[in-house]
């Protein structure tokens, strides 16, 4: 588990990351934020979801208690990936490099982490996290950046196909997280019925609307705890796996 | 847009100290190996459940028309459903999405 390995299990995350924190930035400068801030906010957040939620309260002038709560809610989930990840980590891992590591865990990083048959190594993290890491920064300052110049430019007719390119890149990452389940769920039963339910929880509390009302964020930690919860009861995962990779290399 | 520099840098401090927080509390302190047959299956799972949350059935309205949404998102599960890479089902995607648009902009 080599950093190069990182590295390269890191660049679809890193293209992936670079439209969507350019996305974010072109918001927040829309907003009438410095250019600087939302690249200040990449540098020190790494997190989509929590990054969006929170400048739109900075901008409304939220009191400090409310972007604190809502940041939790929204980013507890984290929490659960990084005790997973805990327990993933080769031996002799020490504090400062999992207070490093902490920092780039992110809902695609966990994902590509948590599914490495192998026990994680702090070179193979560092290439994942730093690489997905530089799409997250470099997307977020070249959207800060060309925002308001690309504004400019494209003002009247060519407008309407910067709106249309803006629109298409903010499917990019949910294609992706397509890409990570599907497969999986093909191959497994019980992943396949988790993925059903929890798509049929996250509908009721899409289209409920006393639901809808619920903070976001709330909603992935109830419907993901409560239907995992379910099925790892029913369908015990059997580990075979890794008991092989135990002896083997790649 | 009303908010000082002081807001601006106040609330960047909050939402760091916070994210870091979450992300690192259960990576720095719980070390100990999970022998429980039913939390590691949870663990296993987790994942896919969080990112299916999260999907559906916010990919169907994430573009700025329905139709195009769904024309990205069919494309995606169909590329996915075949073991296509990350990189070549979100290229795919986002070219279904733009080239939808593009025609429900022209017709």
């Amino acid at each position: 588990m080599k950093f190069t390995r990182g590295l390269k299990d890191g660049l679809p995350i890193a293209l992936g990351y670079v439209s969507v924190a350019f996305a974010y930035a072109v918001q927040a400068v829309n907003q009438g934020f410095p250019f600087w801030f939302p690249i200040l906010i990449s540098a020190t957040n790494f997190t989509g979801t929590g990054q969006f939620a929170g400048t739109n309260l900075i901008a409304a002038g939220a009191n400090l208690g409310i972007l604190f709560a809502t940041l939790l809610v929204i980013n507890i989930r984290y929490t659960l990936m990084s005790f997973a990840l805990a327990q993933k980590t080769e031996d002799g891992f020490p504090l400062w490099k999992r207070a490093i590591v902490a920092f780039g865990v992110t809902d695609e990083n966990f994902a590509v982490a948590v599914r490495q048959p192998h026990k994680l190594t702090f070179p193979y993290l560092l290439g994942l996290m730093g690489c997905s890491f530089c799409g997250w920064l470099g997307g977020t300052a070249l959207g800060a950046g060309v925002s308001s110049l690309l504004e400019s430019l494209l003002a009247g007719g060519a407008h309407v196909y910067y709106e249309m390119q803006m629109s298409a890149l903010s499917i990019a990452l949910y294609a992706m997280f397509v890409a990570i389940i599907l497969p999986p769920a093909r191959d497994e039963k019980p992943v396949l019925l988790l993925v059903l339910i929890s798509v049929a929880a996250s509908c009721v509390f899409y289209f409920v609307p006393a639901l809808a009302d619920l903070p976001a964020g709330l909603n992935i930690i109830l419907c993901s705890v409560a239907c995992t919860a379910v099925i790892a009861a029913v369908f015990p995962h059997k580990e075979e796996q890794e008991k092989m990779q135990d002896g083997g290399e790649e | 847009m009303n908010a000082t520099l002081s807001d601006m840098l106040l609330g960047c401090l909050v939402m760091f100290a916070v994210t870091y927080a979450t992300k690192a509390v259960t990576l720095l302190f719980a070390k100990k190996e999970i022998r429980s047959a039913y939390i590691r299956s949870f663990l296993y799972y987790l994942p896919y459940s969080v990112l299916a949350v999260m999907v559906f059935p916010t990919i169907l309205f994430c573009t700025s028309s329905v139709v195009s949404g769904i024309v990205g998102t069919a494309v995606a599960m169909i590329l996915s459903f075949f073991r296509k890479g990350l990189l070549p089902v979100s290229l795919a995607s986002i070219a279904a999405v733009f080239l939808t648009e593009f025609l429900l902009y022209v017709f």
